[in-house]
């Protein structure tokens, strides 16, 4: 993807310092930003142009009050919108499972939505193999290569019901499922837990993790939830009201190792700390952002 | 102790309505029309109404009868399902397939939403002569008159199930790069079926109006044709049978369309 370049007079910008053991950059953005246009003229500036570096199987959470532009900039990411400037570059892999056939190529990125994203016409089966069949793998192809994937998200036996059938959190189990099989380049996550009740959001949260940790692909994930951004990544980037910029970064891999589990995250000494750093950064956006709103 | 005190609380009420009340529901459905019936055969026994002009249900079933047993029910029926059948799968499938179009792709809509809005409010059966005038008064212009009431009201209500579609949907489609194909074939079509089936069931109604009015005046077979001569020779009999007829194809063609659409839109259940 290359887009036409902006001035680049108010680049924002995170290179990190100094990365440990030179991590391969898997995603790199440079200068990308938006403004929504209306009548030729900015009408409101969404995204001030940010460069940013995301690392190979590197799990980043993204923060922001509402209203930030973090779900604009993971839509660019995911090609659901333009930026107005800038570029992204995404580094494709050697050997993937295509077995090298051109046409079924492994794809850019796969998007896990928030909720209400499945097809209620398919399958769960079909649901999770919708992005192979895009790739033009037949059916009994496809339909194989999903279900280590469906077993992987506990859904076995649920092959032939329809999402109507079944409860918020088995659908977006379905939903990662969908991405996952996809076997894509990057993971986009846009709050798929938001719409999930407290408890069955951990369960997928733990499910989330011990799947990632099988193959760690580069995860770019959403969230308004300081703690699941705690609880499931790398680094978190914090982003300011709108309009968005890097506020700063949070490196977690030196605090939490791999492999992670939930419950020993949040029983720790250290999640406290951190929670109270990330909420430090996001106070005062989050009391701008409802003050702007309270305006308007 | 207690037990005794909540099963005095709770008398009839420990039964949810529907269950209690289904007997009777399902009896009086029966049995209004069964009662009016008899009341109009009575009535007629004891001279009450004109028999010339409401013959009694007896003697229009005795009809009914001898008009099957004789073969000319059969005939009659027969063109007249056929007529709204072809007519019906000619309007619909372009309809589907002309609305699925206008839903997604912008140009397409343009260019046809104007003549479908200049159009649509003339009352079809007017054209009636004018489809005369091109294809004759054999089948073609029963075909073309309902083809023409049907493909309106599909493709008006596919056209707006597909806008009306979650954008998500399309949002994944577009993700997970979806071809132009997969868009109208996995996407568009099934999103939009509720409201494909909803113009399906209005154009069958539409349907068998038309195919009524149609025979009235250009056929010489067919159950609008039965009714119109059977008014005009004074067999006012067959003239009910007629409208017995027609009352149970709408009947019947609910049924079926209410099956279609469990099968077509599964998770839609009722």
């Amino acid at each position: 993807m290359t887009y036409r370049s902006a001035g680049v007079a108010m680049l924002d910008s995170y290179r990190h310092p100094d990365p440990p053991k030179e991590p391969e950059v898997k995603l790199r953005l440079s200068g990308v930003g938006k403004d929504f246009v209306s009548h030729g003229q900015v009408a409101q500036r969404a995204l001030v142009p940010l460069n940013l570096d995301v690392y190979d199987g590197e799990f980043l959470c993204i923060v922001g009050p509402s209203g930030c532009g973090k779900t604009t900039l993971l839509r660019i990411l995911a090609g659901l919108e333009t930026a107005t400037s800038g570029t992204v570059e995404v580094c494709q892999n050697q050997g993937d499972r295509t077995g090298g056939r051109k046409a079924h190529a492994r794809p850019g990125n796969s998007m896990v939505f928030q909720d209400q994203s499945l097809f209620p016409w398919m399958s769960v089966r079909d649901n999770v193999a919708f992005g192979l069949k895009a790739r033009g793998f037949s059916r009994a192809e496809r339909y194989r290569m999903v279900q280590p994937f469906i077993d992987k998200v506990h859904l076995s036996g649920f092959e032939n019901a329809l999402p109507h059938q079944l409860s918020g959190g088995m659908k977006q189990r379905v939903s990662i499922a969908r991405a996952f099989a996809n076997d894509p380049e990057i993971l986009l996550m846009d709050e798929p837990f938001s719409a999930l009740d407290e408890q069955t959001k951990i369960v997928l949260q733990g499910e989330l993790i011990r799947i990632w940790e099988e193959d760690r692909k580069t995860v770019c994930y959403v969230t308004h939830s300081i703690d699941e951004a705690i609880v499931l990544a790398d680094r978190i980037l914090i982003m300011t009201a709108r309009p968005g910029r890097i506020k700063e970064m949070i490196d977690l891999a030196p605090i939490f190792g791999r492999p992670r589990d939930v419950e020993t995250v949040k029983s720790s000494a250290e999640y406290g700390k951190v929670f109270a750093r990330v909420w430090g950064a996001l106070r005062d956006e989050v009391a701008g952002a409802a003050a702007e709103g309270g305006k308007s | 102790m207690k037990h005794e005190l909540a099963g005095r609380a709770l008398p009839m009420a420990a039964f949810p309505r529907s269950v209690r009340l289904f007997n009777w529901e399902r009896t009086l459905a029966i049995l209004s029309p069964v009662l009016l019936l008899l009341a109009w055969e009575l009535a007629v026994a004891v001279d009450q109404i004109d028999a010339r002009f409401f013959p009694p249900p007896s003697r229009i079933f005795q009809t009914l009868a001898a008009m099957v047993a004789s073969g000319e029910m059969a005939s009659h029926l027969g063109i007249s399902l056929q007529r709204v059948a072809i007519g019906f799968l000619l309007g619909a499938v372009p309809g589907v397939i002309i609305g699925l179009a206008m839903g997604l792709l912008p140009l397409v809509r343009a260019a046809i939403s104007p003549l479908v809005d200049a159009t649509y409010p003339i009352p079809k059966i007017a054209l009636l002569p004018m489809f005369i005038m091109i294809f004759g008064i054999g089948e073609e212009s029963k075909y073309a008159i309902i083809a023409t009431s049907v493909i309106y009201l599909v493709l008006i209500n596919t056209e707006s199930g597909v806008r009306n579609l979650e954008k998500i949907y399309l949002d994944v489609g577009k993700n997970f790069h979806a071809s132009r194909k997969m868009m109208f074939l996995d996407i568009a079509l099934p999103g939009a079926m509720p409201m494909i089936v909803t113009g399906l069931k209005l154009g069958m109604g539409i349907a068998l109006l038309v195919i009524v009015a149609a025979e009235f005046v250009g056929a010489k077979s067919g159950i609008g044709y039965l009714i119109w001569t059977s008014w005009q020779t004074f067999e006012v009999e067959k003239m009910y049978v007629g409208l017995l007829i027609m009352a149970l194809l709408g009947f019947v063609s609910t049924i079926l369309l209410n099956a279609f659409e469990r099968f077509a839109v599964p998770w839609k259940a009722r």
